[in-house]
C-alpha cells in the first residue's frame, strides 16, 4: 500500500469515527421518536466549547471533558422535556422544526456564553507521530477511532444484551405495544435525547483537537452526521456507524485524490445519491413481517 | 376488580364512547360484543390509559386509575393484548417475552418464562428467532404469553381470533378458558360473539359507543336480538 494511500485511510477512518458518533445519534433519537434531531451537531459544539472553556477555568482535562458530556446530556434532556415533549401529538415535521429552531438557540446561546473565535484543545496525549505503513498519524487520531470503538461496543451491549436497551427498541418498533407492556414512551425519550447529546458532545471533544471548535461548529458536523445517518440507512445503529466510516473515508479520499475544494460536497452528493437511489440505505429497515 | 362508570371518549368531535358503565369481578371472564366500529377496542384502549378519556371514571381494585400512565396501570395488573398482536417483529421470541415482564423484578422472570413456555411449547423451539418470523397463530400465542409475562390481574384481549385460521381459533378460546384462574379476570373482546360469550361468565353488547344488552354468557347466546345481529341466526 502506498503510504499516500494509508495516509488518506487513516484521516478517513479519524473523521468517520466522529461521523459515525454523530450519526448514532441521529439514529438513536430517530428510533425513540422518529423526529430527526437537527440539533445533533450543536452537542458536539457544546462538547468542545464547554470542554475548552472548563479547561480554561484551571480543570483538568479529563474532568473537563465529563463535566461536558453531563453538560450536553442535560441539555438534551431539556430540549426533550421541554421543546419536544410538550408537542407531543404533533406532527414529525413539527418536532423536526423544533430542533432546528432549538439547534439556532443553542448556537447563539454558545456565541453568547462563550464567543465567536476559534479555539483547540490541546492533542490528549502529545503531537508526536505515529509512523504507521508509510503513514503518519497523530496519537489523537488513535484517542478518536479507540474511544469511537469502545463506544460503539457499549451501545452494542446495551441494546442487545440489557432489558432497558431493549425496551428502547421495543418503542421504536412499536410504540403502543411498548406502552401496553408498562414501558414509559416518555422515559425512553427523555433517555435517547440525554444519550444522544452525550455521544454528540464526546464527539466534539475527541475531534477538537484536531479540527479545532467554536460557535458555529455543529452546523457542518450535524449534517455529515446526518449525511452519515441517511446513507447508512436512519434509525440503523450498524448502519450509522458503516455509514460514518464510509463517509468519512470518501471524504478523505476525494480530497486526497480530486480535489480538497469537494472535500465537503462529498457529504451531500453521496446523501443525494442514496435518496434517490436506494432510500433504506446501506443497512436501512427492510420491511418483512406477517401479519 | 373493574369499575367503568359512564366512561366517555372521543376522537376529535366524534364521541366514540358514550358513558360505559360495566364492571369486570376477580376470577370472570367477560365478553364485549359488538360490530365494527362499536368502539370496542377503543374501549380497552381507554381500560389501558392510552386513548384519552373525556368523562366518567375507571376503578381497579378500589383504586381510581382514570388518569393513571399506562405503566401504571400495568403495575397494577391491567395488561393488554393489542389487536393484531403487535409483536416486537425484529426483536426475538424471547426478547419479546422478557419485554412483557418489564415492569416486574428479574427475580420473577424466569418461573414466568418457565410458565409462558410450559403454556405454548410451540415458543420454546422458536425463542431464538425474530417474533416477525412466526406464523400468524403463533404471534398471537407471543402476544397473550408476552401480557401473561406482566402477571395480569386483568387481562385485556382485543381480536384474539382475528385472522386466524378456523382451527386455531378453537385453539386459542380453549387457551383463554385456561387462563382464566383465581387471580386473573379475562375481559374479552372479539368479532367471533359466539365463541366468546360461549365461554364467557357474562357478556356486554356495545352498539356505536354505548352498552345495550348485558347478562350472562347464555342468556346473551339465547337472546333473540344478539342471535340475529351477531350471530347470523
Amino acid at each position: 500500500m502506498s503510504g499516500e494511500l494509508a495516509q488518506f485511510l487513516l484521516s478517513g477512518l479519524t473523521v468517520g469515527s466522529i461521523y459515525a458518533l454523530v450519526a448514532l445519534g441521529f439514529a438513536i433519537i430517530y428510533n425513540a421518536s422518529h423526529v430527526i434531531n437537527f440539533a445533533q451537531g450543536e452537542f458536539v459544539m457544546i462538547g468542545g466549547m464547554a470542554t475548552v472553556s472548563l479547561l480554561g477555568a484551571g480543570l483538568p482535562l479529563a474532568l473537563a471533558a465529563a463535566l461536558a458530556v453531563a453538560l450536553a446530556a442535560l441539555i438534551g434532556l431539556a430540549l426533550a422535556r421541554f421543546a419536544v415533549q410538550p408537542a407531543r401529538g404533533a406532527s414529525v415535521v413539527t418536532l423536526i422544526i423544533i430542533t432546528i429552531g432549538a439547534a439556532i438557540l443553542l448556537r447563539g446561546l454558545a456565541a453568547l456564553v462563550w464567543d465567536k473565535r476559534i479555539h483547540a484543545l490541546p492533542a490528549f496525549s502529545g503531537d508526536a507521530p505515529i509512523a504507521v505503513a508509510g503513514a503518519t498519524l497523530a496519537p489523537q487520531s488513535l484517542w478518536v477511532i479507540g474511544v469511537t470503538a469502545l463506544i460503539v461496543c457499549a451501545l452494542w451491549a446495551f441494546f442487545n444484551r440489557t432489558l432497558n436497551g431493549k425496551a428502547i427498541l421495543a418503542v421504536s418498533h412499536n410504540r403502543l405495544a411498548a406502552q401496553l407492556m408498562g414501558i414509559s414512551v416518555r422515559r425512553v425519550l427523555l433517555v435517547s435525547f440525554a444519550l444522544s447529546a452525550a455521544l454528540g458532545a464526546l464527539a466534539g471533544i475527541l475531534v477538537a483537537p484536531i479540527t479545532f471548535t467554536s460557535w458555529d461548529v455543529g452546523v457542518m458536523l450535524g449534517l455529515k452526521g446526518f449525511a452519515a445517518a441517511i446513507l447508512g440507512g436512519m434509525g440503523s445503529g450498524p448502519g450509522a456507524v458503516l455509514g460514518g466510516l464510509v463517509l468519512g473515508l470518501l471524504e478523505s479520499l476525494g480530497a486526497g485524490y480530486l480535489s480538497s475544494a469537494y472535500k465537503d460536497a462529498i457529504a451531500f452528493i453521496v446523501m443525494l445519491a442514496v435518496l434517490m437511489l436506494m432510500p433504506g440505505g446501506l443497512l436501512g429497515a427492510r420491511a418483512a413481517e406477517r401479519v | 376488580m373493574l369499575r367503568v362508570e359512564k366512561l366517555e371518549s372521543r376522537y376529535g368531535r366524534i364521541p366514540a364512547l358514550k358513558g360505559i358503565s360495566l364492571r369486570v369481578e376477580a376470577g370472570e371472564l367477560v365478553a364485549l360484543v359488538g360490530a365494527n366500529g362499536a368502539g370496542k377496542s377503543t374501549l380497552l384502549r381507554a381500560l389501558s390509559g392510552v386513548q384519552p378519556v373525556s368523562g366518567g371514571s375507571v376503578a381497579f381494585c378500589g383504586e381510581n386509575v382514570t388518569a393513571a400512565t399506562p405503566e401504571a396501570r400495568v403495575r397494577l395488573g391491567i395488561v393488554q393484548v393489542p389487536e393484531g398482536r403487535q409483536v416486537f417483529g425484529p426483536l426475538s421470541v424471547e426478547d419479546n417475552l422478557r419485554l412483557g415482564a418489564y415492569r416486574r423484578g428479574r427475580a420473577q422472570i424466569e418461573a414466568s418464562l418457565a410458565y409462558v413456555y410450559g403454556l405454548f411449547p410451540d415458543l420454546v423451539e422458536r425463542r431464538a428467532q425474530p417474533a416477525g418470523n412466526l406464523s400468524g397463530g403463533q404471534q398471537q400465542m407471543l402476544a397473550m404469553g408476552r401480557a401473561l409475562m406482566a402477571r395480569p390481574r386483568l387481562l385485556l384481549l382485543d381480536e384474539p381470533s382475528m385472522g386466524l385460521a378456523p382451527r386455531l381459533v378453537a385453539g386459542i378460546f380453549a387457551c383463554i378458558t385456561k387462563l382464566r384462574g383465581d387471580d386473573t379476570a379475562i375481559f374479552l373482546v372479539d368479532q367471533n360473539a359466539r365463541a366468546a360469550l360461549a365461554i364467557a361468565d357474562r357478556g356486554y353488547v356495545l352498539e356505536t359507543g354505548s352498552i345495550v344488552l348485558a347478562g350472562t354468557g347464555a342468556e346473551l347466546l339465547a337472546d333473540q336480538a344478539v342471535r340475529s345481529a351477531y350471530l347470523g341466526l
